[in-house]
């Protein structure tokens, strides 16, 4: 792993040895993976990814793990698509979604995953562990199943039925919290001080965040190795964002764009949990954590473990954030896939909101090339939308019931 | 007032290996000096150079975040359980 030059601290900057630790032992600032991107300058190239798989690990110089692939669904290389219908109706120019509701279980956390499961089998472990709101739950039970792991998914009772099913299936164990996700999460990082698990997203964040790296990477590619303008990321802990940001900030490191890119990063809230929205707009330097209530139960996270990276990228690349309402995000969910043909769940509702709301602000320009990331799909959250979306007409099976419903001049154009 | 506070892992080097300690105080503050006292190195870990508390600490007083409460200034009744968990991981 020669690319790789160890840990460090994203507060303090001590460093420390490739290992399955989280916290800086001095400041407990989370610790990141550093790298030696001089030496993988020196191999990657545009023609050397264009030749690897069509999933993340066509990035593999840019992941912490020595053999790629290791735990593998073919997560990653999504679909981006241009959005003229969505710009339009924003009042937007230049506007392209990612899609990654078609991943192996339907989220970007299939990435993250891959990436915190190959590297779990590298420190040899036999048992992988999350804390989620589902998404990851999903990803985790299924990579698990994979790779022969046991696992271990503990998540808020109140979770979406959808999101309970869609992991039970896989076999693991599938532990459900009378708490919110912040009860879990504390839960978990008692759990996890306990037993000789690799808790994808305790012990081996580092590397698991790394995954959402490829975001960026894809992104940049798919628009023939340009970055965007702007970026719209929804935010729970905040770790998406920031690693988008660094993303693009890499490809310039090790050459593979040509210009150093400026792209403006900007947040997606709802407002029922808005903590880093929420400092951004009363100019706060300080993240007060949240009691969640809202529709967006993925992004339900009232004391972001990178709330304040997340915020520093929105400040120094002149990005904004947005909260938006349960509503709102409703609304946003029917907008995307009634311009596009792309069903989301309620944290791709509340970042089409958001960009709604930051271009109606003048933070998201019409004259920019803006990618906004739509993270998982609309059917493990059909609750939030199944109120106000119903069959046009109902009737029995005959022409004339169709012709009483419809009137023949309206439909036959 | 006696309260317990519950040691992370990473400050068990301090504590002598103790995972919990008894210590006196009215208030979060008070009881974090108090800890320094009986056991020199708690400070510079949990505090930033000003004082306050360093943004990765979390101090949790009968399981609620102090941030929801009064801060360094909330108080601690007889029997309370104050745990330090240092940086949330998650999400």
């Amino acid at each position: 792993m020669a690319h790789v030059a160890g840990l460090r601290c994203r507060e303090c900057g001590r460093e420390y040895e490739v290992a399955a630790a989280f916290t800086c032992e001095w400041c407990f600032g989370p610790l990141e993976v550093a790298y030696d991107y001089d030496a993988i300058a020196s191999t990657i190239t545009r023609e050397r990814i264009a030749a690897g798989p069509p999933t993340i690990w066509r990035y593999q110089d840019l992941l912490p793990v020595e053999r790629a692939a290791a735990v593998d669904l073919g997560a990653g290389f999504s679909p981006l698509v241009r959005a003229d219908r969505l710009a339009a109706e924003l009042g937007l120019g230049e506007v392209w979604v990612k899609n990654d509701t078609v991943n192996p279980t339907n989220s970007f956390k299939d990435r993250v995953t891959e990436v915190a499961l190959s590297k779990a089998l590298e420190f040899g472990f036999k048992t992988v562990a999350c804390a989620s709101t589902g998404n990851l739950a999903n990803a985790v039970a299924a990579h698990a199943a994979r790779a022969g792991l046991r696992s271990f998914v503990f998540v808020p009772a109140n979770l979406e039925s959808a999101k309970i099913v869609t992991t039970a299936v896989y076999g693991g164990n599938v532990v459900a919290i009378d708490g919110n996700y912040d009860d879990v999460n504390r839960l978990c990082a008692e759990i996890a001080g306990t037993y000789r698990w690799a808790f994808v997203n305790v012990n081996m964040r580092p590397y698991y965040a790394e995954g959402s790296k490829t975001l960026a990477f894809e992104t940049a590619e798919q628009l023939g190795w340009e970055a965007p303008d702007h970026v719209v990321v929804p935010v729970a802990s905040g770790s998406l964002l920031t690693k988008i940001h660094k993303g693009f900030g890499e490809l310039h490191a090790v050459g593979l764009l040509d210009r150093e890119p400026r792209v403006r990063v900007s947040g997606a809230q709802a407002a029922g949990c808005s903590p880093v929205a929420t400092a951004w707009i009363d100019h706060s330097d300080t993240i007060r954590p949240v009691k969640p209530s809202t529709i967006a139960k993925s992004l339900a996270i009232g004391n972001p473990a990178d709330g304040y990276f997340a915020l520093d990228a929105v400040r120094s690349t002149g990005g904004g954030l947005a909260a938006v309402s349960d509503e709102e995000v409703v609304d946003g969910i029917r907008l995307l896939a009634q311009t596009e043909g792309i069903f989301a769940e309620t944290a791709g509702g509340v970042t089409i909101a958001s960009l709604r709301r930051l271009a109606e602000e003048g933070v998201v320009r019409a004259h920019e090339r803006v990618v906004v990331y739509i993270t998982g799909i609309g059917l493990k959250t059909v609750d939030a939308v199944a109120p106000h979306v119903a069959p046009t007409a109902t009737i029995t099976p005959s022409l004339d019931a169709f012709h009483e419903a419809f009137d023949r001049d309206d439909i036959d154009q | 007032m006696t309260v317990c506070v519950r040691i992370p892992t990473q400050l068990r080097e301090l504590s002598g290996g103790a995972s919990e300690l008894k210590v006196e105080g009215s208030t979060v503050a008070e009881v974090l000096a108090a800890l320094e006292q009986q056991h020199p190195g708690f400070a510079e870990r949990l505090h930033d150079a000003d004082g306050s508390l360093r943004r990765f600490v979390n101090v949790f007083v009968a399981d609620e975040d102090i941030r929801f409460l009064q801060g360094l200034d909330t108080a601690v009744a007889d029997g309370d359980t104050v745990s330090v968990v240092p940086a949330v991981a998650g999400g």
